[in-house]
């Protein structure tokens, strides 16, 4: 199957690319809450991308099964652990960056 | 609960040998158990009709992720990001706390929009750009999930 | 094609252990270290593929179900220690008015 393989690398490739960016964000960015949104880009893009690059050669059911619940898990837990996060760092009184601020 | 939990443990195990199975089983009213004492009895709304209308929701919510992921990537590499942060209260009136739940975590799932706090009513955002939180205001997401807690007709 | 994925987990896990490093704060080093969990999940799964074992797959579910409760347990952590402290202090400002209470802990 030529096209899933082409269409496998892809997803494998874009996935990859948004992942780098998210690292890249997390150094670059200027405070905290900017930094939680590259991590979101991590957890949400560059994660859905690559497990569903690896679904499309799947040698088997059992493991395409336990792809999607690997992919479930992480998008019911990734946005949870930024709230969780973010809830507690405003709470705790983080100031929020606006332009023009220094880095922090 | 119980139903669902022994179809994971049976599509993950794979195995039907009778100490497996009692091992399973043993499992299964342990979670379920754990979850009675933690106060999770209910499943909070969610149903088999709110289930079949999730594919499309998701569909549309992994749409929203990669070309807002795209946006956000841009600035990343750009070698001055355009960041204007801002904060904001948008309307989440008269949902479930299901719905509640799904918006909320929808816009975080979303790169370039955080959610900060969730109130009865409403939900604090905090968005990369004003546009993002301008375009949570307008709407769509809200409406996409009010008609996945209500189906088509109640939703408008 | 799997070992370049393999490779930009890898340099992603890097910069999020820099991040952690650096810092500043506590919030910027769990953010971090969470992230570092995610990849290593993905990583776990992409290695699966890469040596032709899918039971990896088990290990990566497994792990991103405790990197999400150590996240959230070392977040209440924190707080219950802040509350704790909290209530310390009211009791101690009622008891005694001449002792202030301090928080030694370094804020974000």
């Amino acid at each position: 199957m030529i096209v899933l393989d082409i269409a496998s690398v892809v997803l494998l490739a874009a996935g990859a690319l948004f992942v780098v960016s998210g690292g890249v964000g997390l150094l670059r960015f200027p405070d905290f809450y900017t930094r939680v949104h590259a991590a979101g880009i991590t957890d949400s893009a560059g994660a859905g991308l690559i497990l569903l690059g690896l679904l499309l050669r799947t040698p088997s059911w059992e493991t395409g099964v336990r792809l999607l619940v690997i992919m479930l898990f992480l998008a019911l837990t990734g946005p949870t652990a930024s709230y969780v996060l973010a809830f507690a760092a405003r709470r705790d009184g983080v100031p929020i960056w606006r332009e023009g601020d220094p880095r922090r | 609960m119980a139903p669902l939990f022994a179809l994971f443990w049976v599509l993950l195990s794979g195995h039907f040998t009778t100490l497996l199975l009692v091992l399973g089983a043993l499992s299964v009213a342990l979670v379920c158990l754990l979850a009675r004492r933690a106060g999770l009895t209910a499943s909070a709304g969610a149903s088999i009709p709110h289930a079949l209308r999730l594919p499309r929701y998701l569909l549309w919510i992994g749409k929203e992720v990669l070309v807002s992921a795209v946006a956000v990537v841009r600035r990343v590499w750009s070698p001055r990001p355009d960041l204007r942060p801002a904060v904001a209260a948008t309307p989440a009136a008269g949902m479930s706390e299901l719905a509640q739940v799904t918006y909320a975590n929808s816009i975080t799932y979303t790169p370039g929009t955080l959610s900060l706090d969730v109130d009865e009513d409403q939900v604090h955002v905090h968005s990369l750009v004003p546009a993002d939180l301008e375009a949570l205001r307008a709407g769509a997401m809200l409406r996409r999930v009010h008609r996945l807690d209500q189906g088509r007709r109640a939703g408008r | 094609m799997i070992v370049a994925v393999m490779a930009a987990l890898l340099v992603t896990m890097v910069l999020a252990l820099a991040r952690a490093f650096v810092g500043p704060g506590r919030y910027n080093r769990i953010l971090a270290i969470n992230m570092f969990g995610t990849k290593t999940v993905l990583f776990v799964a992409v290695a699966g593929f890469l040596f032709g074992r899918p039971e990896f797959l088990d290990i990566g579910i497994l792990y991103a179900l405790v990197n999400f409760v150590a996240v959230v347990a070392v977040l209440r952590l924190t707080h219950y220690d802040d509350d704790l402290a909290d209530d310390l202090a009211d009791d101690l400002a009622d008891d005694l008015a001449d002792e202030p209470a301090t928080d030694g802990e370094d804020r974000a």
